[in-house]
């Protein structure tokens, strides 16, 4: 396959990114400052994220299209309050989650962010489900920026009034230089901030504007610390088509109407797992002192019986220590309790420990 | 002490009578990002040419640092086991990784000098 690139590709070369392939796209990882400084930028200032690569999926119908979506989506799409966002997921028949997303309700239908590696997959999915008047089609002509940190309101403001005026998880449609922009205010950051779908061909002017006004570029490299120190999972890693709901501790993105109804993919054994407890469960891991538990280290009791296996872990700058997750055995999943890790062959110690590691401060 | 040399796993040796000192290269750092973990040989460990020695982690991966010449360990940095950041601030002086009392001194005049070292990272880049 061809790879791929977004419309900011010239732009992050000029300012000196650092490319890797991810999910057939070139993206940048990181830029000149390198990812702590990226990291620490955007919890203290501001940062923006070229995530175009991910999948802009627009569906339209009749209510007929919340329906259909409910049969692979367990979020409660008929009473979605228009320009209201929800995080969920696309479940497969064994409840096993297919890709996560965030869904928002739009005067037509819905708008899914998709993650790029699942999003032509997602679409075959989500097919499935919808009927011959139900229209939709992945946008490859708009780009997808993230503006995150505390200052990014402040920013944003100044181009495109009434911006500020969203709560998280809510969005709306704004215009910024005679083109329509949908903003919604989230993002996979643990900040406050926005998510900004513009066309292509405004989108440089978008990245010009917040330059002038000093936020920096932010790679996938410190967009992965942020991420993981604000507790949120990364698909492929944290989450895959073998691992439900319940397991990754997402039943609260699982609607209320929809675990008593059900009518979803999986929704047999989802139900189950509800009432008895899964195995595994995922959890917050803080390995002690300074070594970095990274994916696929394997967790230990303290009487040295395996019990669960890293997921995902860095070293967060913020928290200023290693932090990782995992998913281990349901009787060790208590907060607090102590592990062992084995890194390059030798146990080291660590705990159970709360998500988020960092405090996500969001507007409500 | 010595003239530098340098290893084509990106390691820099300098010698003071039979005591190699051993760090990472500037172009090493620069191609690992931000260090945020390290982990250095205790004294007394025995350590070959080409043998894994020390452990240097970025934001982004965990590395191997292999010396590049045989010997025993006579002391590990512990300035940059606490503060693994300096070694991005200075790789080739204050943040070197380990001591080495060496035995034999044709492996260190086999590794390559400063130009040639200059010379193979530019037709390598990684």
């Amino acid at each position: 396959m061809e790879v791929q690139k977004t419309a900011l590709y010239n732009y992050h070369k000029d300012l000196g990114a650092k490319f890797v392939s991810f999910a057939g796209y070139e993206m940048p990882i990181q830029y000149k400052d390198g990812i702590v400084k990226e990291h620490i930028s955007t919890r203290s200032y501001a940062g923006f994220f070229d995530v175009s690569h991910m999948g802009q999926f627009f569906l339209e119908g009749d209510e007929t299209l919340a329906d259909s979506l409910e049969k692979i989506i367990p979020s409660d799409l008929k009473s979605l309050i228009l320009n209201h966002s929800k995080y969920s997921f696309l479940l497969n028949k064994e409840g096993g989650i297919i890709d996560d997303l965030i869904i928002t309700k739009t005067s037509k239908g819905f708008c899914i962010i998709l993650n790029a590696a699942c999003k032509d997959n997602d679409v075959k999915q989500i097919e499935k489900f919808l009927n011959k008047d139900h229209k939709y089609f992945l946008n490859n002509d708009l780009s997808l920026i993230a503006l995150q940190g505390p200052k990014a309101v402040e920013i944003l403001e100044k181009i495109v009034p009434g911006v500020s005026s969203l709560k998280f998880m809510t969005g709306n449609n704004f215009k910024f230089d005679n083109e329509n922009l949908y903003i919604t205010r989230s993002g996979y950051t643990g900040e406050d901030g926005f998510e900004i779908s513009i066309p292509n061909n405004k989108v440089e002017k978008l990245i010009s504007f917040l330059k002038e006004n000093k936020v920096n570029a932010v790679g996938l490299g410190a967009r992965d610390t942020l991420r993981l120190e604000a507790g949120l999972c990364l698909y492929g890693h944290d989450l895959n088509e073998k691992i439900n709901p319940i397991e990754a501790n997402l039943k609260w993105a699982i609607a209320k109407r929809r675990r008593e109804e059900g009518g979803f993919n999986g929704w047999d054994k989802i139900k189950k797992l509800i009432e008895n407890g899964s195995e595994k469960r995922r959890v917050g891991i803080l390995p002690e002192g300074r070594v970095i538990a990274r994916e696929n280290t394997k967790i230990f009791s303290e009487s040295g019986e395996e019990i669960g296996l890293i997921t995902s872990g860095t070293f967060g700058p913020s928290v200023n220590a290693p932090v990782a997750m995992g998913y281990i055995n349901t009787k060790y999943a208590e907060i607090g309790t102590k592990i062992h890790l084995e890194v390059r062959g030798k146990k080291h110690g660590g705990k159970v420990s709360e998500l988020p590691f960092f405090k996500k401060s969001y507007v409500k | 002490m010595s003239e530098k040399k340098f290893s084509k796993k990106h390691e820099w040796v300098s010698l003071d009578g039979d005591t190699a000192t051993v760090g990472i290269t500037k172009h090493a750092t620069e191609m690992l990002g931000d260090i945020v973990f390290v982990e250095v040989p205790e004294p007394g460990k025995s350590v070959e040419k080409d043998g894994q020695a020390a452990v240097v982690e970025s934001t982004k991966a965990a590395s191997d640092v292999y010396s590049p010449i045989t010997g025993e360990i006579l002391e590990g940095n512990k300035s940059i086991v606490d503060d693994p950041g300096n070694v991005n601030s200075d790789p080739e002086g204050e943040s070197w990784f380990f001591k080495i009392k060496i035995k034999d001194k044709s492996e260190f005049e086999t590794l390559m000098n400063k130009a040639d070292y200059d010379k193979f990272c530019a037709e390598n880049p990684s």
